[in-house]
């Protein structure tokens, strides 16, 4: 098929970014977007110009590295899939397509369609972990865990960290993210201890990161490319109140 | 070359504790004084950071992704192996052991991989401390699954997201000593080449991939845990950015570099669609315990299904060969990867093969949703069919999926002793990097077991007992003033400028393409010397044309995705003949090594014990020097080498 391309170009975070158009024939409908992307850069070497750059990496939907909002939509017009994951058989002959960076102030521009991702790593590493230093651990089956809850930590923690909710949201709130990591470590019995602590830290660096603030829009939920769901945020929610009240009164360890 | 194993004396059964007790220790106070760098955060390298950390070193950690939590590791599917028995079906360390060394065609040694197994059971453990969700009974126990090459259930899973649970577990623990202070981490960095000081590994030069800024980074030990090299095959399972740079250059600054041809084909990931094609995407081998695998029995059915005249539902009991389970009866359809890779290839070789290209046989799940029910199966599996679907557009709960073996895992890498030092002194290497555990294949579900048991519980030991012999007069002691650092970074820079000055007219990945080409033709799933011998040549010419053609667009100091691409290619047109020059060298059949010159009547790889059973070390001698070939022989004491039989 024929497509036109509407790419952000922009050199560096300091400069200032516009669309540039791409013309591509001969796509074929088994390819994925970021094959298209590819045939895309090696017109572009063969023209002797920079190719767009974009964040990729495992291409099967995993590692959370691509990040392109397509037509307005982060990852693409298809429900629960990564943009590495949908196929050019979405689209159709002639059609231009859009192509941009994650948008949000706490993601800035590091080039093109490449953004700084960076303050969810500082999220993670202001509570969303459990202390077990290696070595330590009891037997793994001493403590059962109902499937119930072992399945719910699972749908939490399937978040791969791309930032699509980020980007979905016209308050670049990165609640669906912090509340993900929460609700996964928060439900299971070992995330217990801690589990104060997280919450007020991580919505503390969540905060101090710039995210805006939730108002139950949904967008997140809507563009998140593994589906994690909205009861994440009033988990979150509920973990954060309790932890507050408790801190009133210096009850949290 | 020292290819001193360092095995420990004593009972195969106690050579792990005893070695333990022996190694010296580092005091607690003195340990921060002590800086250790690990290149790569996966399962290894994340797991080895942050527990190096927890004891007190002082770490600084490289990827070249934007964070560490998008390690390749991560995409990992099936599970992960540990011989907890909670089945009650007969596993032992002794059994996963056993399995190991067979999974692996005896070519393994035989230390490690029972060290492997001693600690499988503690990996799962130190997991569901960390909050790893692992599938669970509804009594609230852990549920395990069956994986090729095994006749136990051993395999721990999450889903069809092991690697992405394990890795974040790892991720979240690294996480913890970055905010802590305790590791600096270093994202989206390149390690380009590492600095030898007085003959021990003393530091790397990294390129920062944003600003393109070369810098240099000292420390008193080195660990490699930078993965495999799947890549030079252009198109495999792997991540877009794996690549074998790190570990080539290691090899170029006199790390030896053992079994480079023992490269896995896994055999169920979905067929190549077309030229545009950029990677092969994986379908769990966990798939196989419910799934059958077939071809028609006839080549002019399999034509009339390449061309979609005939409906695949509709081929009829008696039409359909499902050659796995007729060739290898007690296995069936869990053969070992290796085997059922082979087997699928020949099918294909008759004609027999389905998808458009011909190349696919079909995975079955008619009758366990029969037997089972479709909600039964799609929760095992559920998220592996959208995938599939996803990417053919095809409906697996209907219609069967296609198939076809694809290059997923490499189990040479560099050489390591007991204590996964590599023949440059302090320089350690992890998970898929090195060579150890798995001989010429390896078994489903044992890969993310290796990085973690050489993460968290092999080298926060080794790696301190060689700080410890070298003293603590010695910590920190090296710096980046160092004229050795002066000397590699000004080589970095040059190779750099080369790569843009060329200024030719073929880009990198072309030539990445067609490197791809060679070897999956002429050192894939089968092997022989006239092919070998001539992929050599072809090799050295398309190498030749790439430094006088290609064409590197940007510069070196800004963020040039073109000129990463470049550098890792350059990396892969020489690494590539290194892996021939192995396979040419290793005249046997062995695991994912197949030399058609060498097997029995029946179309199995023949093992030559009597002249093979040894590792092939490569050093490197010099760029238009033939390398050297040095051998560890390989002592079994405990197994019998046996010809490997899953009928």
């Amino acid at each position: 098929m024929k497509l036109t391309l509407k790419v952000w170009r922009q050199k560096n975070s300091q400069s200032q970014g516009k669309f540039v158009e791409y013309q591509l024939d001969d796509i074929s409908a088994g390819s994925s977007f970021l094959e298209m992307l590819d045939i895309l850069s090696e017109q572009q070497v063969a023209n002797g110009e920079e190719p767009v750059a974009f964040d990729h990496d495992c291409r099967e939907g995993i590692c959370g590295s691509c990040s392109l909002t397509i037509n307005g939509i982060p990852h693409g017009p298809e429900n629960g899939t990564t943009a590495c994951q949908l196929h050019m058989r979405h689209f159709h002959d002639g059609q231009t397509i859009t192509i941009e960076p994650w948008r949000a102030a706490p993601f800035p521009v590091i080039k093109d369609l490449i953004t700084d991702r960076t303050a969810f790593d500082r999220i993670i590493q202001s509570g969303g972990f459990i202390t077990a230093r290696a070595g330590t651990a009891v037997d793994a089956n001493s403590s059962p865990i109902a499937k119930g809850t072992a399945d719910y930590a699972m749908d939490a923690a399937a978040c791969i960290g791309c930032g699509a909710c980020v980007a979905a949201c016209p308050n670049a709130s990165a609640m669906l993210f912090t509340a993900a990591k929460v609700s996964h470590l928060n439900s299971l019995p070992q995330g217990k201890p801690e589990k104060d602590r997280r919450a007020l830290a991580m919505v503390s660096t969540m905060d101090g990161e710039g995210f805006g603030g939730c108002t139950n829009i949904g967008e997140c939920e809507a563009a998140c490319p593994k589906s994690i769901s909205l009861d994440m945020i009033a988990q979150l929610n509920r973990d954060y109140t309790t932890a507050k009240v408790k801190d009133f009164f210096y009850l949290v360890p | 070359m020292n290819l001193d194993s360092n095995i420990p004396e004593g009972p195969l059964a106690d050579k792990w504790s005893n070695h333990k007790f022996k190694m010296k220790l580092v005091n607690p106070a003195n340990r921060r004084k002590y800086n250790v760098i690990v290149v790569g955060s996966g399962l290894a390298g994340g797991a080895a950071a942050a527990s190096l950390a927890e004891q007190g070193y002082s770490v600084s950690c490289f990827c070249y992704q934007d964070s560490p939590r998008r390690a390749h590791s991560i995409a990992a599917q099936g599970g992960i192996n540990a011989t907890k028995n909670y089945q009650n079906d007969g596993d032992s360390v002794r059994r996963l052991f056993y399995d190991t060394v067979k999974g692996g065609d005896y070519r393994a040694r035989e230390a490690n991989v029972y060290r492997l197994a001693e600690v499988s059971s503690d990996i799962i453990d130190q997991c569901v401390a960390q909050g790893v969700p692992f599938a669970r009974e509804y009594g609230g126990m852990l549920a395990n699954r069956s994986f090729g090459g095994a006749q136990v259930s051993r395999t721990f899973y999450a889903r069809g997201q092991t690697g992405q649970q394990l890795l974040l577990g790892a991720y979240s623990a690294l996480s913890k000593q970055i905010g802590l202070g305790k590791v600096k981490m270093y994202n989206r960095h390149e390690m380009l080449d590492v600095v030898k000081v007085e003959g021990h590994a003393k530091g790397v030069i990294v390129r920062n991939m944003v600003t393109g800024e070369v810098s240099r980074h000292a420390a008193d030990a080195v660990v490699m845990a930078t993965g495999g090299y799947g890549n030079v095959f252009f198109l495999s399972t792997n991540a877009q950015g794996c690549n074998v740079s790190a570990a080539y250059r290691a090899y170029k600054r006199g790390a030896g570099f053992a079994n480079p041809c023992y490269t896995q084909i896994h055999p169920t990931c979905i067929p190549v669609h077309g030229d545009q094609q950029s990677k092969l995407t994986l379908m769990s081998e966990s798939l196989r315990n419910d799934g059958r695998v077939w071809a028609p029995k006839s080549a002019e059915a399999a034509e009339q299904i390449r061309e979609g005249t005939l409906d695949p539902n509709t081929v009829v009991e008696q039409e359909r060969d499902y050659f796995l389970e007729r060739k290898y009866p007690s296995f069936g359809n869990l053969a070992p990867r290796d085997i059922s890779s082979r087997a699928a290839k020949e099918v294909c070789d008759e004609g027999r093969g389905v998808a458009s290209s011909g190349l696919g046989v079909f995975l079955d799940f008619r009758d366990a949703i029969a037997r089972d029910g479709q909600p039964a199966i799609a929760e095992r599996y559920g998220n592996l069919f959208d995938m599939y679907q996803c990417i053919t557009g095809a409906d697996p709960y209907s219609t069967p999926m296609m198939i076809f073996p694809a290059v997923h895992y490499t189990m040479g890498g560099l050489w390591v002793d007991y204590n996964l030092q590599s023949s440059i002194p302090g320089m350690f290497v992890g998970g898929e990097a090195n060579f150890s555990d798995h001989g010429a294949n390896r078994l489903g579900a044992s890969a993310l077991m290796q990085g973690l048991a050489d993460g968290y519980f092999v080298l926060p030991y080794t790696v301190g007992n060689y700080l410890a012999e070298e003293g603590i007069a010695a910590a920190g002691t090296v710096t980046t003033e160092h004229p050795a650092f002066a000397a590699v970074e000004a080589e970095v820079q040059g190779r750099i400028e080369t790569l843009l000055s060329v200024n030719g007219t073929e880009s990198p990945r072309s030539f990445h393409k067609r490197l791809g080409q060679i070897i999956w033709d002429k050192c894939g799933m089968a092997r022989d010397k006239d092919g070998l011998t001539g992929a050599i040549e072809e090799i050295q010419a398309l190498r030749k044309e790439f430094w006088a053609n290609v064409r590197v667009v940007g510069d070196a100091r800004s963020l040039n995705p073109e000129l990463e691409r470049a550098g890792r290619v350059a990396d892969f047109l020489e690494f590539g003949e290194l892996l021939c020059r192995d396979a040419l060298m290793r005249e046997e059949s062995c695991g994912g090594h197949f030399r058609v010159e060498h097997q029995t009547s029946e179309g199995e790889a023949k093992r030559d014990d009597e002249d093979f059973t040894f590792v092939g070390v490569w050093e490197y001698k010099g760029d238009d020097v033939d390398p050297e070939l040095h051998k560890e022989d390989l002592v079994y004491e405990e197994v019998k080498l046996a010809t490997r039989s899953y009928k």
